[in-house]
Formats: structure tokens, sequence, C-alpha cells
């Protein structure tokens, strides 16, 4: 038997397999986009402002006629609707620029349409994605404390339970060092204390890791609370001294730091905005790169073969959830030394399980993590934003798509997303 | 292309136990430099163990291991493979989302600065092997795109790759067709002849006769004796079970009768839409078996589960005397007078945790004679037990024992007894004797040619080839979902190997006329084994 005809007829066996789903959802958005964006499609512009007042460049605003780029968005959509139809046909599935052209114009679209529905017909751009990242910052050190976990096949739920403990950590000894840098520090070795735990359990005795992880959360959330009813409101000359971190300090990056919308929301932030760009790259070049990403991925995904290749199985996952533990600390100091002014109970709310989320939505990639979180940002601040402004839809219904979109990429709607093959399961010798 | 470096490996007294369990005890080996040595014994003789000792997985109770006469200690895997020692797992330890060259560095990357991978090293590597042993692979292939045979490939180039000079073979033909069983043995051969020494695992003797310089048998644990290979299929099968078996099941002929059940036209997908079973149409008679043969994972478990009406995805018809049985559930499928062996025990089979006496009765405790108004009636189902335990000699203290505490042949023989005990218009046996030692083999198979000879239509699903030829009447072959033809009992290996191979009866049996090979087998020059 030869290789070579088993492998030719693997080929046509896949080719033979044709999903009608993605040009009937495409359809389906099309006919939407048409229905609502260009046939009901609101009068007036749509303004979109790109620069802030005070910033050295000033761009001038993109105006659009809502209805008019209604109509325009719909259209194309049709069309690259109807060549995923002629795709499938054809060869079986629709290319890729296909889908992907049709999101970023349909997303466009509906933006359009729903800032030319608001009462002000107007976004601030910059502010939108500036805020965002008041969201997306935290969730990227989660979600990458999520990929070091995950990788090596360690479920980390306990990641919200991490960042509380890294805001609460942070906020506290920067209060009372006076030294944000101290607090991040802290913060950080919080995130492994936590991380240290979920290890313990769910490596060395066999503990069911989601249970550890959910455990974790709540021990977390409840000694953070005790300790900020018991130690930060206590007041010292009818101050709480012990709630007062000092900040880490905006570093805006000359030049750089002037372009417009990118400029003010990756190039003027803290020594934290830097250092997750840098993590992002790191931890991807380290993961598909280098021969620790080599053993952590095959570690997760088949212990047993990297086990008679003598690797440390639960070595290699110890240290990797440690080092997990102390990304989301770092992440959790963002809450308290950049973004509010002082710690308060359950800040998080939640964004620790949202990171968990975005590292799905980002199929386990750093980088796809990355641009998940922020994703979510940005509809996450958008909400907020229209919320204010008064929208035709809900602002809480537009705040839910990108969950609605996670599960649907979960269920392997949106193209496939396949976790480490032995994430969740304990490695146990013999 | 003659190394130098030759070793000579020698075990002494390695004991290994796992509690009370001893599943090596003081086993004595040498493997002289440059030789195929098999080690032969059943399904839990202990081989497996033994090996995982060598290779540094287990570490031994007792005893020591010798390389070049000086004592070596290993803590791990790579205190082996530094030793010289390689392995090519019966279960592929390969990272099936790796491409082969991720797969072969691993654990042993080259890299430039600061650990970043130079996988070009590690491609120039696989082509050097590659070449030099005649390989197609190719360094940048998905393994989980790859066939099994290349699979195993991949796996002795990883051995290679870290200079192995003793190779362990654990069970290597039990996934091959008989074609590429045959090149493995080559590829053994020119291994052999660059100096490299090999363990050859096996419980087929007719393999460890073709391929070994010398045989060393072990039985529960213990070495029985050495062989060599000229010793006759008989007397290394007495050593492997300690007794003197019947090779051959002295069969009669098939009275084939009406033609009751029948598969048309079967298609079975999975939720991707991939035809697993693609457009399979046959029919067995009454007091016949038909054996489905082909190589695991080329649709056999769904066409069963098909049947049984445990697959979601299926298209066709498949009658039981005219009675549509697609689109019933499993219970009426069973009602309708099927009795299925699956191809799993443990997991499917039996609840391990439940007595033999409740596993005897798990798909009749709802009628009358074991239950009564939701209440079981002890007592029945106990005296049903101590009658099957008897009739289909289960070897155990007592029928309230868990199943889960019986040796594979015997779990088989409750799993039999059960699905026999109703009466029956087809059975169905998915892999009857995998992991089941020759005694109980003789006695299954027994039983299933008994419930031919009373007029059953009989199915044998089976991927031992050995097993196929034992007991069939006729043979299906089924590669990638198709079926390849339907051929008589008495069919040769070549022809079978080549059907499971992906070709057509016609064109199999063209291309063997073609090189004067045998489409039949000649009883006479066949020597029949234990499967």
């Amino acid at each position: 038997m030869s290789a070579a005809t088993l492998q030719e007829s693997l080929t046509t066996d896949r080719l033979a397999v044709r999903s009608w789903r993605p040009p009937i959802i495409l359809g389906v958005l099309a006919l939407f986009a048409i229905v609502v964006f260009g046939i009901l499609g609101p009068g007036g512009n749509a303004t979109f402002r790109l620069s802030q007042d005070g910033d050295a460049w000033q761009v001038p605003n993109l105006v659009v006629p809502a209805q008019g780029f209604g109509w325009f968005a719909a259209l194309i959509c049709a069309a690259l609707a109807v060549q995923a139809y002629l795709q499938t046909k054809n060869v079986g599935r629709p290319a890729k620029w296909v889908t992907m052209t049709f999101t970023v114009v349909f997303v466009i679209g509906l933006l359009v349409w729903i800032i030319g529905g608001t009462k002000t017909q107007n976004i601030t751009v910059v502010g939108l994605f500036t805020g965002a990242m008041l969201i997306t910052t935290p969730l990227v050190f989660g979600s990458l404390s999520g990929v070091l976990c995950e990788r090596s096949g360690v479920v980390n739920i306990a990641i919200e339970g991490q960042l509380l403990a890294g805001a609460f950590t942070a906020a506290l000894v920067s209060s009372m060092t006076g030294n944000a840098f101290a607090g991040l520090f802290a913060a950080a070795l919080a995130g492994v204390l936590v991380s240290f735990l979920l290890a313990v359990f769910s490596i060395k005795y066999v503990v069911n890791q989601i249970i550890v992880g959910v455990v974790l959360n709540v021990l977390v959330s409840g000694l953070t609370g005790f300790l900020f009813e018991k130690i930060m409101k206590t007041k010292v000359n009818g101050a709480t001294i012990f709630n007062q971190p000092a900040h880490l300090p905006d570093l805006p990056i000359p030049l750089l730091s002037e372009i417009p919308v990118l400029g003010p929301t990756f190039f003027r932030q803290s020594i934290l905005g830097y250092l997750m760009i840098v993590l992002v790259i790191a931890i991807w070049f380290g993961l598909f790169r280098t021969r620790w990403g080599l053993r952590v991925r095959a570690v997760g995904e088949h212990p047993k073969a990297a086990d008679t290749v003598g690797i440390n199985v639960n070595r290699t996952r110890f240290l990797n959830v440690l080092a997990g533990g102390a990304v989301a600390g770092i992440g959790g100091a963002y809450f308290t030394l950049v973004a509010v002014s002082s710690f308060s109970k359950d800040m998080t709310g939640g964004l620790g399980f949202i990171a968990l989320a975005a590292l799905i939505f980002g199929r386990w990639n750093p980088i796809g993590a990355a641009l998940a979180a922020l994703l979510f940002g940005v509809a996450g601040n958008l909400q907020s934003i229209l919320s204010l402004a008064g929208t035709p839809i809900d602002g809480q219904f537009l705040a839910m798509l990108p969950y609605a979109l996670t599960i649907l990429a979960v269920s392997g709607f949106v193209g496939k997303s396949r976790a480490p093959a032995a994430d969740g399961e304990p490695y146990v010798k013999g | 292309m003659k190394r130098v470096d030759l070793v000579k490996l020698e075990l002494k007294g390695i004991t290994k136990s796992f509690g009370a369990l001893v599943a090596n005890d003081h086993i004595d080996l040498v493997v002289e430099s440059g030789e195929i040595h098999s080690l032969l014994g059943e399904n839990g003789a202990g081989k497996s163990t033994l090996m995982n000792v060598l290779y540094g997985l287990y570490q031994p109770t007792a005893g020591e291991i010798l390389i070049d006469d000086k004592p070596v200690k290993f803590s791990g895997p790579s205190d082996a493979m530094a030793a010289g020692i390689g392995m090519v797992h019966q279960h592929f330890m390969l990272v099936p989302v790796f491409t082969v060259a991720e797969n072969v560095a691993l654990g042993g990357e080259s890299t430039t600065f600061g650990g970043v991978l130079d996988l070009e090293a590690t491609r120039k590597k696989i082509r050097d092997i590659s070449a030099r042993y005649g390989f197609a692979v190719d360094p940048d292939a998905l393994v989980e795109d790859l066939p099994v045979g290349v699979q195993q490939r991949v796996e002795i180039i990883k051995a290679l790759v870290r200079n192995a000079r003793i190779l362990i073979l654990d069970e290597p033909t039990a996934v091959l067709t008989p074609q590429e069983t045959d090149e493995l043995m080559d590829i053994m051969g020119q291994l052999k002849a660059s100096g490299t020494s090999i363990v050859f695992i096996s419980h087929k003797l007719r393999e460890v006769k073709a391929v070994s310089d010398r045989i060393t048998v072990i039985r529960r644990g213990k070495v029985v004796g050495t062989a060599d290979p000229g010793a006759s299929t008989t007397e290394l099968a007495a050593m492997m079970v300690g007794r003197s078996v019947s090779l051959t099941l002295n069969k009669a002929d098939a009275q084939p009768g009406e033609e009751t059940f029948k598969v048309t036209n079967l298609i079975v997908s999975n939720d991707a839409g991939q035809r697993l079973v693609n457009d399979v149409t046959f029919s067995v008679a009454q007091g016949e078996i038909l054996a489905v043969a082909g190589v695991q994972g080329n649709g056999q478990t769904e066409l069963t589960e098909a049947v049984l009406g445990l697959h979601k995805h299926v298209q066709g018809s498949i009658t039981l005397d005219g009675k549509q049985l697609l689109g019933l559930g499993v219970r009426q499928v069973l009602r309708a007078g099927v009795g299925f062996v699956p191809e799993d025990r443990q997991v499917d089979g039996l609840v391990e945790s439940f007595s033999i006496a409740e596993n005897l009765i798990l798909d009749l405790y709802d009628k009358k004679e074991f239950s009564r108004g939701g209440t079981l009636n002890r007592a029945a189902i106990a005296k049903n037990a101590e009658a099957k335990v008897a009739e289909f000699d289960v070897r155990t203290q007592s029928a309230q024992d868990h199943v889960g505490t019986l040796s594979g042949g015997n779990q088989q023989k409750v799993v039999l007894a059960r699905e026999l005990a109703r009466p029956l218009k087809l059975f169905i046996a998915s892999q009857p004797t995998r992991g089941v030692d020759v005694g109980s083999i003789e006695f299954l198979h027994k039983r299933i040619v008994a419930e031919r000879d009373v007029g059953t239509p009989v199915i044998i699903v089976s991927t031992e080839l050995d097993e196929v030829l034992e007991l069939a009447d006729r043979i299906a072959v089924l590669y990638a979902g198709k079926l390849m033809g339907i051929v008589p009992g008495k069919s040769s290996r070549e022809l079978l190997g080549l059907m499971m191979a992906g070709l057509t009866a016609d064109d199999a049996a063209a291309q063997l006329a073609a090189a004067g090979a045998p489409v039949v087998r000649d009883p006479s020059t066949e020597e029949g084994e234990p499967a």
C-alpha cells in the first residue's frame, strides 16, 4: 500500500465535505444589511471624529451619508455572499478572504447605521479606542495567563482571582511604600501565589482543575473583601492611607503618540501598556519559535509523548502555571495603578472570565487572544458611549454581541477553535 | 555502513510489581549486538512492562540492566535514550498537530541563539535517514494527516535521530496491513545490517518466526524459555500458553440458508459530513459467518454502530427478516433479535463495578423473570449467573465478584454469555478476542461457530487477519469506508492484504495472478496459529 494513494483518497474525501452553512449565514446577513442598513437606513450623515482637541496633528472628521453608505455596504455584502455560494459550489468552501472582507464591511456598515441613528450622529473614534484600552489591557494580561496555562494543559479558571489578587496587592503595597513599581512587583507575586495553589492542587494532587479554579476565585474574592474592610477602610488621622496607591505615569512615545487614533490608543500608555504589547509578541514567539514553546505545546497536546522523549511534564506545567499567575497578577495591578485611583471590592467584575472567552476566541494564540480582547474592549466601550448618545438599538444588546460571537466560536461555527488536546487532563505516569 | 559501536544489552533478574501484582518476575534477557531478538508472549504476559522498564518509564522493583557489561540506571526515558535505547510504542507517541520535523525534534531540539528552534537542522536529518532507508517522509507534513504506516516510520526516525543502537518495537504490526508488515520487516533487516539491535515484541507467531534471530518467550511475567526461529508454531504456542493448544478450529463447512440480514447502500457520516461508511451493500445468510476485515479505523466501528442504532447520521437500509432496523432505538434493535459484542468490552460491553451476575442481565433486567414491580429479583439473577458461569467456563471465585476483577478472556465470556442468552436472529461480534488469552480464544471461537451451526447469521468484525481466516465463511474487506469486495473464506493473505490496502477484489486478484501469487490459500502449507 503506497502512502500516496491513501493520501490522495484522504484529500478527495475532504473535498467531498461541503458545508452550505457559511454561504447561508452570509446570505441571511446580507439580506439583513439590505433591509436595515439600506431600506430602513437613517437619513443625514454619520460623523467619525478622528482627532481630539489639542492633538498636534489634526485630521479632518470622516463624514459619510448614513443611508447611502448603508446601501453601499449592503450591496458589497450581497456580492460577497454570492461569491461564497459560488465557491462552495465549485471548490467546497468559500475562500478565507471572502468571509473576512464580509465581516469587516458588515461591521463598518453596522457602525455607520448605529451612529447615524443616534441623536448627535457623531462619535469620537479616539475616545472609543482609548476608553476600550481600559478594558482591553487587563483582558490581554488575563488571556495571556490563560495561554501560558492551557497551552501546557492546565485549565486556568482562576484568572479572575489572579487579577483581583493583583489589583488588591498592588493597591496595598503601592500605598504602603509610595512606590508604584513595588506595587507592581507585589501584584505579580500575588498572582503567582494564587497560581501556586492552582498548580499544587491540580497538578500534584490531581484535583479537578475547574473546581480548584472556581474555589480559588471565591477564596480570593472573600479574602480581598475581608482585608479591604479590615485594612483599607481603616482610617489613620481621618484618612484611609492604605488605599491611596501611587500611580504608574503615562509615558507617551515621541512622534508615534501623535499618529491619529493609533497614537493615543497605543503610544500614550503607562509602562503596563507597553509591557502588554511586548508580552503578546514575546509569548507568541516563545510558543511557536523556541524550544521552550515546542515542549510546552507538546505537553499540552500529548503529555505521554513528551514524557517518552524525556520532558518532565508536570514540572513544565507547574512552571507555566506560575508564569501565568505572574502575568495575570500584573494585569490586575493595571486596575489600581493605572485605571482607577483605589481598590474597591470585586472591582475586576468578571473580566477574568471574559479573558477566558478572549483566549478561546483567539484560538489559544497570544496574538489572536489580544485581538479578541481588543474587540471585546471596543464593544464594551462602544456600549457605554452609545448609552449616552441614544441609539436605535439597546446598548446592553450591543454589549452582548461579542460574547454571543464567542459562543459561536467555541461551538466551531466561526472556523474551528481547537483547544490543546490534553487541556484539563491531569498527567499521571504509567 | 556498518557501525563499530555495537552494544550488548543484558537484563538481570528484573522484577517489577504494582502493589500485589507482579508484572515481571526475575526476568533475564540478553540481546547480542546486531540481532533481532523477539519477545513473545500473550497479552498481559508482561512484555510491555518489561520494555517500559528498559526504556526508563518504570523503575524496576529489583534487578539490573547492563549495557556492554556495565550496569546502568535509568531514572527516565532521557537516560535510556542517552544510553542508545530507542522505542517505538504500540500507541504512537507523536503529537498529531505537530509536523514530522517538530515531532522528531521534540526533546532533542537543535537550537540557535537563545533557544530559538532550528528546524532546518532536523529536516536535514530526517531527509538523510529517509534517503538511507528509503522512507518517503515529508518533514513538513502534519502527523495527523499521515497514514499509520508512515507515522510508524516517523517513530523509527525519532529513535534513529537520537542514535539509538537498540531499538524496541512494541507490537509494531498491530496496525499494519500484511504488505506494510512485510515492508517493516525489510526495514528491520536494513537496521540490523547497519548494526542496530532490535527487540521485537509480538504475540504473532508467524511474524516472530520470520524475522527473529532469537526468541524469548514470556508467560505470566516469567521467562519460560528461549527458542530459535526454526521452532514450529505449535512448540512456540505451547511455550507461550503453557500447555498444548489446538491451533486450528476444526469447523464444518457452512450450510448457508436464507439471506435474512441485508444491508443496502449504507452510508454513515460524521458530524462534518465525511462518509465513514460509504455506500456499503452486503447480506448474510443463516448459518454462515461473514467476517468484516480491514485495518483498524476503516469504518468497521461505524458499520456496527449503524446496525445497532448507535449512530446519528445513517442513510440506506438495514433489514433483518424483512424488518427495517434503521431508525429503531438500540433496545428495539436488540429485541428484534440482534446479539452484539462490542469492540471495547470494558467501555461498551460491561459495567466494571457491577458484579458478574448484574452484568449478565444488563439487557434483561426489566423482564418478568428478573424483576417485578420495579424491584430486582436477586435470587433469580443469582441463579441465572450460576448457570451462565458454569456454561461459559468463566473462571471466578463467585458470580457476585465485580466483572472488573476478571481477566480479559473471562470478561469476554461474560459478554458472550449475556448476548447469546436471547433468541437471536443475528449475532455480531466486534474484535471478539482482542486482548484475550489463547485458552479463552479457543473457547470463544467454538461458541461463535456453534451459534452459526444452529442457523444464526453471524458477523465477525476483526482487524486480526488470523482470526478472520480462522472463522470466516466469507470475508468482506472495508477500506476507507468502502467495501472492496466479498471473497471466499479460503482466500489468501496476499489477496486480503491488497484489498485492505484499497484494491478491489478483482484488481487484487489480477495483480496476484500477474505476479504468480496465490489467490486461494493452500491449507496444507499453512500452519495455524492462535490469534
